[in-house]
């Protein structure tokens, strides 16, 4: 297994290379040059020129590329153009906010989506699993935005119980219960989106592990005695399912963006958005390439949770 | 590795020389070759125009490999193949394909062996389209014709796989196979799949097929009964490496190899006055051919084992009837 | 000895009656498809209402009221007889907005896909089916791109390259290939060892043919299944990029752009006619391609 590990990580160099350089090709794809975006048009053309000779905008984009490598490897991303912060911490303050609406979305979907598609696998074509069917179709197929919208309408601006958006009410107090309901809605758009999908996977693999014959009797004594007694089946089908909520990951890094717009979301969502406006450069580099970080870390983490759950798959 | 000459005057169709075909085994975390299995392992072997050479022996011994290697489906690792005198053995696809035509492949499994998406019409006029062996206006004529040589209704042709039983479904690939008008068949064990009684009509065709259109087989079974009906010399078989090669009649009747006498006492006999009363017993496993037994590789099994034969490995020696054994039967 | 009583007529071939096995279901592959697939009715109706949304966007010059660029009356009615969904913050009829927009998000969905799927397929063939340093590289570009969080790296390049409708499709099926090509690749590795396969090659036919002629439409099923959810995802990207602004831009209408209105709490709050009708006709319209797909996936896999 560590021979597994060690592979796959090796193969992750090369990968990791190529989103260095993916990421770099992207950036700088763009006509419009960033200092241009913050000076008086007015500012003679010799200032602009230092401007942009400090920021290091004039060398090739090779010499620009390895600058930018070279300051990774020592561990920063260089500093944001907007703000002149490094981006480091600029990233580092956003990433909270976003990191809590991930796990908390993902932990509930989990414990929601598990239990409610095994249910529906074991009641297979009864109401319950029809009605279950059907609202996870269209929660797989409701699009983030018009959810989150609707959400809204509902809640703070129809019933009036919850907030708009934001972390905390502004002017009051920060205690628990106000964190509580600003993370509702937001929280809920990205739950539900997750269950959508979740809730047919686990159903269908429950399925495959129902069908097998030596649990048929097993289910015939009741379902109590069926969970009892083959515990062993279903964590066999859980490790799998688990992998797969993994995989979610790198989706809510990109869904976020689009949340935290609508719930006023102080988290990198949000942080992309401005960067890409203003042209920060820097900070969308490292924004992409923390994204990716996360998401080749993800998967290489799952790809070894299932190689350690199900051995017979082999690398390739 | 002597060479006997077994068939004298005719120049041989196919000829094998020294063929290696090792698969590498990779460990580690940088896939290092630890070792080979080594599934054809130094084979010499002529085919001559005309006769059936059978080739039998237990599933893993690497006969398959053989057919594959001839018809360059596996790659040999070493060694040569000739057609006709022709070396064919570093040929490219591209070099291969005028070949190819003269050598085809009868598959094992019926139900993979024809392409489940298309229509019997297509699979057989494909190769017949390909090598451009026939004009245009001619080609369903020669489906047609196919079709009536492997005794199949005309009909069929706009009809799908899935439609037909194991025994059509050879026929249709047989059927594929003579398309090209080849001189030398490799039937990959094209009856171990099917129902007995259907074995028998597959076997006949191919007998009857072999002499309207001039055919040169190579016959690889693991079962004793269909080789016996069908070959007119017959190969033994042992992991990787060839036993005993003589007539069938000779095989048959008197083996000189301790595996052979095995194989043939094993496969159950109907008329019980013809069962021997002493049956030899075969003892042990398959070695695993990536590490092969020193010496003859026979001996970890073999019930006359003497000490030479753990240390010397036998070559095959003889006149028309050759066996690689240290101490022959007979 | 049994096996050489039984003889085979060399003049006649006539087999034996108990071989033939007329098959009583002559049905062609694609036939069967069709009937299972018919007798799921979420799926029926899906591809039901897909066809309409067709119609709808190509004959949208017919069916539209008005213009739907033209500022015909005041702007931010509510709906009336003459402006059935009332009208926008301009003064533009919102149903015949609507009704136009459907033809963006068809365009995107169905060309997207066409072009991410074409290039996926070939790459996934040619990477299993000559394996080496080709499938190599194509597998180590696959993972890169597939790295990068879809909607989060599509935003940044189209916010680089400008918002057209080409580029959008082309920075979309940049980022969606992969997926498709792993996809192939799995099925070509597995398909390439069949015998038939094998067959073909002895029988001397060229590599391109065997890899489309033979391979391909053994692995179509996955393929098709993915094409149809990635129309639903494809619309549903652009959606999100225009209503983050950074997709079609106005004043030409697509559902996404529609729904960026409503986020001034006003518009929420007080003038639903601006946003409920884009952001329904979106939820019915990737509904109905989800049970089309999901439809297609049991009827191309019946494992029941």
């Amino acid at each position: 297994m560590l021979h597994y590990i060690v592979r796959r990580l090796f193969i992750a160099i090369p990968v990791l290379l190529g989103i260095t350089i993916l990421n770099f090709c992207i950036v700088n794809l763009a006509p419009g040059n960033p200092v241009d975006m913050f000076i008086d048009p007015n500012t003679p053309q010799q200032l602009v020129e230092a401007k942009k000779e400090m920021l290091g905008l004039n060398d090739p984009l090779i010499i620009q590329y390895f600058k930018w490598l070279w300051q990774l490897l020592q561990g920063g991303f260089g500093y944001s153009f907007s703000s002149f912060a490094p981006v480091t911490h600029i990233i580092g303050e956003r990433i909270g906010p976003t990191l809590m609406l991930t796990s908390i979305s993902l932990t509930l979907g989990l414990l929601i989506a598990i239990p409610i598609g095994i249910l529906s696998a074991v009641k297979q074509n009864t109401r319950f699993d029809y009605i279950i069917t059907g609202l996870s179709f269209i929660w797989t197929s409701i699009p983030q935005f018009f959810l989150g919208l609707g959400l809204i309408y509902l809640f703070a601006l129809h019933f009036k119980i919850l907030p708009t958006g934001g972390m905390l009410t502004i002017g009051g107090d920060a205690n628990f219960a106000d964190r509580i309901k600003h993370l509702i809605l937001p929280v809920s758009v990205l739950t539900i989106a997750i269950i959508g999908k979740k809730i047919r996977y686990v159903r269908a693999s429950m399925l495959d592990v129902l069908k097998q014959d030596y649990l048929r009797t097993a289910r015939a004594k009741g379902l109590h005695a069926f969970i009892v007694t083959n515990k062993h089946a279903l964590r066999n089908a859980l490790i799998p399912i688990i992998t797969v909520f993994g995989m979610e990951i790198p989706l809510l890094l990109g869904g976020s963006i689009i949340i935290e717009q609508i719930f006023q979301w102080p988290g990198i969502g949000q942080l992309t958005m401005q960067s890409i406006l203003s042209r920060d450069y820097p900070t969308l580099m490292g924004l992409n390439f923390i994204a990716a970080i996360i998401v080749l870390a993800t998967n290489l983490f799952m790809d070894i949770l299932y190689f350690v759950a199900d051995p017979r798959v082999k690398y390739n | 590795m002597i060479e006997a000459k077994e068939s004298p005057s005719l120049s041989p169709l196919i000829q094998i020389e020294g063929l290696k075909t090792y698969y590498p085994i990779k460990k580690g975390i940088f896939s290092r070759t630890v070792g080979h299995v080594k599934a054809v392992d130094d084979i010499s072997l002529n085919i001559y125009e005309g006769e059936t050479l059978g080739l039998i022996g237990e599933s893993g011994c690497g006969k398959s490999t053989i057919g594959r290697s001839i018809v360059r489906l596996e790659n040999p690792s070493n060694g040569k193949i000739f057609f006709q005198n022709e070396d064919i053995t570093q040929y490219s696809n591209k070099q291969l394909k005028p070949i190819r035509k003269n050598i085809q492949i009868i598959f094992q499994d019926p139900y993979s062996s024809l392409n489940p998406r298309k229509k019997i019409n297509d699979i057989l006029s494909e190769p017949l389209i390909v090598h451009k062996l026939v004009e245009p206006h001619e080609v369903q004529q020669n489906v047609d014709q196919l079709l009536d040589a492997v005794g199949l209704p005309r009909s069929y042709k706009n009809r799908y796989p899935h439609e037909f039983s194991g025994g059509q479904r050879q026929r249709i690939g047989i059927a594929r196979a003579i398309s090209l008008k080849p001189k030398f068949i490799v039937c990959d064990e094209p009856v171990s799949a099917l129902d007995v009684s259907i074995q028998a009509q597959i076997l006949n065709l191919l007998k009857d097929l072999q002499q309207e259109l001039n055919l040169t087989y190579l016959f690889i079974a693991h079962g004793v009964g269909a080789v016996k009906y069908i070959s007119t010399r017959v190969a033994v078989m042992y992991l990787g490496k060839i036993v005993e090669l003589a007539d069938k009649t000779d095989l048959f009747n008197h083996p000189k190899h301790p595996y052979t006498q095995i194989l043939l006492n094993s496969s159950p006999l109907p008329d019980p006055k013809l069962r021997n009363k002493e049956r030899v017993i075969i003892q042990g496993e398959v070695p695993s051919s990536a590490n092969p037994p020193m010496g003859c590789r026979f001996h970890t099994r073999c019930p006359y084992v003497q000490d030479k034969c753990k240390n010397e490995e036998p070559l095959l020696t003889g006149f028309l009837h050759t066996v690689a054994c240290h101490y022959p039967l007979g | 000895m049994s096996m050489t009583d039984i003889r085979v007529n060399p003049t006649t071939r006539i087999m034996d009656a108990t071989q033939m096995i007329e098959s009583e279901l002559e049905e062609r592959y694609t036939q069967q498809i069709i009937r299972r697939f018919r007798k799921n009715r979420l799926a029926v109706a899906g591809l039901v209402v897909i066809i309409l949304l067709i119609f709808t966007g190509l004959f949208a010059p017919w069916l539209t009221p008005h213009n739907p660029n033209e500022v015909t009356a005041v702007f931010s009615a509510s709906p009336s007889t003459t402006h059935l969904l009332g009208t926008d913050q301009v003064g533009r009829d919102v149903l015949s907005r609507l009704i136009y927009a459907t033809r963006i998000s068809l365009i995107v969905g169905f060309i997207t896909v066409s072009i991410y799927v074409t290039i996926g397929t070939i790459l996934g063939l040619i990477s299993a089916y000559y394996g080496g340093w080709m499938d190599m590289i194509v597998m180590r570009l696959a993972d890169i791109f597939m790295s990068f969080p879809y909607l989060m790296v599509i935003l940044v390049v189209v916010s680089i390259l400008g918002s057209s409708l080409t580029t959008i499709i082309l920075v979309l099926a940049l980022f969606s290939w992969p997926t498709v090509a792993r996809l192939v690749r799995g099925s070509v590795l597995s398909l390439k060892e069949l015998d038939y396969v094998k067959a073909g090659v002895a029988l001397g036919l060229s590599p391109a043919r065997i890899m489309f002629s033979h391979i391909l439409p053994n692995a179509l099923g996955p393929i098709i299944v993915n094409a149809t959810f990635g129309v639903a995802a494809a619309i549903l990207s652009e959606a999100g990029l225009s209503f983050l602004g950074m997709g079609i831009q106005p004043p030409t209408p697509s559902w996404g752009n529609m729904l960026s209105d409503a986020q001034s709490l006003t518009v929420l709050t007080n003038q639903l006619w601006l946003w409920v009708p884009a952001g329904s006709i979106l939820l019915v319209t990737v509904l109905a391609i989800n049970f089309m797909g999901d439809g297609l996936r049991d009827a191309l896999d019946p494992k029941q």
